[in-house]
């Protein structure tokens, strides 16, 4: 992973050894973010070696003989990292079945996990262009998987189109969601992040009054679970009905390149750009500022909305309260990992992906709970928002600003 | 927009100084005439005529008190839509006919639910208690906004808090736990004072950032040893609750207020002391000028980032100690993501508080009564959707934002990093 980001260091004119000249360039960007992932890695090692019994009780003679903490420490965090690399990319010991799963099965749960990650990433990250910070993730999946859902078990439509629909309607329950906080804000100058976390709330309290009557439980209506989504509106498999990735990887894929698209090559995309570079000089220059945050908060909640297909008629096929399992507010850290920007998104959420993937592997096998993904998560993004930590563990010097500062807005900006 | 609004808003004022401009006096009374049509009709008017409401020991005709409050509410509202009432007691009247509402609404359950008894001391003493974690992150809130830094990490340091009093209460006794609350709250705001004003990171992203790394590290810990040794690392005695000898006696406000532990009684003095001090002291005075105007201050020679650093840190212990109710000060032993969000609608008490310590607190009271009242609906009256119940206390945070009670301010320098040049 690491060597891959450093690269473009090297394809640099100037020599690689030269961090004396100042260059907050793409690949000061990269190198900083490849050691925030390696300095969030150790940390974790750190925490999988505490959490691991041997070392613990080699602690209790650290003082007569300390190398044995060091070294148990360091396989514990050393066979932690294996598991995890088996369970996200590939396992030699299922491999060795021969089977198609034994190859394929860890990598199809790293993409499995990310599909919904990019999807809320690239709804994050849009937001974030324009000078909005979407917490509402979490509503907006809801949303869209309650809609998408609905349409998925409700209606009877033939194959292809029935997936359509769902897809479309999933869209359209997030823009909903979305624009509502858009429109708040345009209107009226209520702040997004509010909006959006309040939404947040309203949303699980939706879902949890639809879990509980009669047109969208699940009979016989004892568990707080929606009725199954036909076989006509899920989203197709990828690779055999052994393993759990969809189609809507493609569809993350492809919004991904529509987001750059929007970004990069259009209208739109500029004028989105230009208010969240500066809101007062775009309304000088005749743009209507109020529609673009209304048209991003739109496109950003119909993006999380796809999420919440791909958990509720793909990832999953029934609806259940924890439908969005932590992704909208995962998909920030996905986000910014990304640098908002759609190809730095695609990267994250596979990354993160893996590490959900991977960490399953490393309870299962080591033990150590699953929660250390959350952390290492939260330190990566922790460092290369304030890439002057890095840069001081390191001795790099550069200048540049981090992620946040693009957008370092108060309450009332 | 903004600015061509307010000018417009400035002209009227300046026309007739009293009134309320036509929009918000058609709005404020189109919500009074729905308020009273409700009451009317059906928490009065569709009520079986002999239906009696228990409350508390109080015996109250279900219909009549309906119709009473739906004709007092809808006068009030015919009053606005014709003449208005003056600015200044819009909110009065609003707040009357909303505890009118809540009288009603009350009385309809008992007498809806065949006369099942409605617990008035009960119901606000669950208010309270669901309050108590909100107003301490409330306050929390008001120490880091007030003096520029934006805390979306209330959550993170009410869980580390909540952590910290289960594992150091369960070792060491519960005071400790306590004050382990408190530290560990203060460890997170020390994190965010660092990477917010040393390292000028967005203190948003920030925030949400350490909501997860708390979220995660306390679920590490709780996984990686308290649920292994639950008997040494996760048993804290529960403070008992302390009946104050004199205040404690006094019917219905008595064991309201003063038969509760002692995290309740500390946080009636922390909210006092906030309160008193931010707008009594020195200190208070130089934490709202480095909010509104750092650079002015430290012009006159206030040192802004180390009042910074020392208002956020001491927030943090505020919203530790928060999270402490939830472990030593109720339930005891803790649990993977026990505050459960309290620490953002904590914050979102804040805004609906207007950055106030006494607005803070009256919307805290008014969070919790809400979700205390959704607990009494779903056992007494299965027939409603309490989920929509539990919806309120979010709209009405929307609305208060959206403008309808009037433009929310932030502290005009809240979340932009002072570098002094």
């Amino acid at each position: 992973m690491s060597a891959t980001q450093t690269d473009p260091t090297t394809a640099d004119p100037t020599p690689a050894a030269g961090p004396r000249l100042k260059r907050p360039t793409r690949s000061s960007d990269l190198l900083v973010t490849a050691l925030a992932v390696v300095v969030a890695l150790v940390i974790g090692g750190v925490l999988i070696a505490l959490a691991d019994q041997r070392t613990r009780s080699a602690a209790g003679y650290f003082f007569q003989w300390p190398f044995d903490t060091f070294t148990y420490g360091a396989e514990a965090a050393w066979h932690g990292y294996v598991a995890l690399f088996q369970g996200a990319i590939f396992n030699p010991r299922t491999a060795a079945n021969g089977t198609l799963v034994g190859y394929l099965g860890p990598l199809s749960e790293t993409l499995t996990n990310a599909t919904p990650l990019i999807l809320g990433g690239l709804s994050v990250g849009l937001a974030f262009r324009a000078g909005l910070f979407n917490i509402g993730g979490q509503g907006q999946i809801v949303l869209g998987a309650i809609f998408g859902g609905y349409v998925g078990f409700a209606w009877d439509l033939p194959p292809v189109l029935h997936l359509l629909v769902a897809v479309l309607a999933a869209a359209l329950g997030g823009a909903l969601w979305g624009g509502l906080v858009g429109w708040l804000k345009a209107r009226t100058g209520a702040h997004e992040v509010i909006t959006t976390i309040m939404l947040n709330y309203v949303a699980t309290a939706l879902l949890a009054y639809l879990l509980s009557v009669k047109w969208f439980q699940a009979p016989p209506f004892g568990q707080a679970i929606s009725r199954p989504v036909d076989k006509s509106a899920q989203l197709p498999p990828l690779l055999g009905s052994t393993m759990r990735v969809h189609a809507g990887l493609i569809l993350a894929l492809l919004a991904a390149w529509a987001v750059w698209w929007l970004l990069e090559r259009s209208v739109l995309g500029f004028r989105l750009k230009a208010v969240g570079a500066n809101q007062f000089a775009s309304r000088t220059a005749g743009m209507d500022v109020g529609r673009s945050i209304i048209v991003v908060m739109v496109v950003a909640g119909a993006l999380a909305g796809l999420a919440g297909a791909c958990q509720a008629v793909g990832t999953n096929t029934q609806i259940t309260q924890d439908i969005d399992a932590g992704i909208g507010f995962d998909a920030i850290t996905v986000a910014l990992l990304g640098r908002a920007k759609p190809g730095g998104i695609v990267w994250a959420g596979l990354l993160f992906g893996a590490l959900h993937a991977g960490g399953v592997q490393l309870q299962s096998v080591t033990g150590t709970p699953i929660d250390l993904v959350q952390v290492i998560q939260s330190l990566i993004v922790l460092f290369i928002a304030a890439p002057a930590v890095v840069r001081a563990i390191f001795r790099i010097k550069a200048s540049g600003a981090g992620v946040g500062q693009a957008l370092a807005k108060g309450w009332n900006g | 927009m903004a600015t061509t609004e307010q000018a417009t808003e400035v002209v009227v004022e300046h026309q007739v100084v009293d009134a309320q401009p036509l929009r918000t006096r058609i709005g404020v009374g189109a919500f009074l005439v729905l308020l009273g049509v409700v009451s009317l009709w059906f928490l009065g008017l569709k009520l079986d005529g002999s239906a009696k409401a228990h409350l508390n020991k109080l015996v109250l005709p279900g219909l009549a008190t309906g119709v009473v409050v739906g004709v007092v509410i809808l006068a009030l509202a015919g009053y606005q839509l014709a003449r208005g009432f003056r600015r200044q007691q819009v909110g009065l009247v609003l707040g009357g006919s909303l505890l009118l509402f809540v009288v009603a609404f009350l009385t309809w359950v008992s007498a809806h639910g065949d006369g099942a008894r409605v617990d008035l001391t009960g119901l606000l003493q669950n208010s309270i208690g669901l309050a108590v974690p909100l107003m301490l992150g409330a306050m929390a809130g008001v120490l880091c906004e007030r003096s520029g830094v934006i805390n979306v990490a209330i959550e993170g340091q009410m869980l580390a808090g909540a952590f910290g009093a289960a594992l150091i209460g369960s070792v060491a006794g519960s005071w400790f736990g306590l004050v382990g609350a408190a530290v560990f709250g203060a460890l997170i705001g020390a994190i965010l004072a660092v990477f917010a004003i040393k390292y000028l990171v967005n203190q948003v992203v920030l925030g949400v950032v350490l909501n997860v790394f708390a979220l995660g590290l306390t679920g590490f810990f709780y996984d990686a040893f308290m649920q292994q040794n639950t008997q040494a690392l996760n048993t804290p005695k529960v403070f008992k609750p302390i009946d104050l000898p004199v205040l404690g006696d006094i019917p219905f406000i008595g064991p309201l207020l003063f038969q509760a532990n002692i995290v309740v009684y500390l946080t009636y003095v922390i909210i006092v002391a906030v309160d008193v001090a931010l707008f009594r002291t020195r200190w208070g005075l130089r934490t709202r000028a480095i909010g509104e105007h750092p650079k002015a201050a430290d012009t006159v020679g206030i040192k802004v980032l180390a009042m910074r650093y020392r208002n956020v840190i001491i927030g943090g212990a505020i919203a530790g100690i928060g999270g402490a109710y939830f472990t030593v000060g109720s339930v005891g032993a803790f649990g993977k993501n026990i505050t459960s969000g309290n620490g953002f609608i904590a914050l979102a008490a804040l805004i609906f508080g207007r950055w106030s310590p006494r607005g803070a607190v009256a919307a805290s009271l008014l969070f919790g009564f809400a979700s205390a009242l959704q607990t009494l609906l779903s056992f007494t009256v299965p027939g409603i959707p309490s989920n929509f119940l539990a919806m309120l206390p979010y709209v009405a945070t929307i609305l208060a934002v959206a403008g309808l009670v009037g433009r929310v301010r932030a502290p005009a320098a809240d979340g932009e990093p002072y570098v002094a040049r």
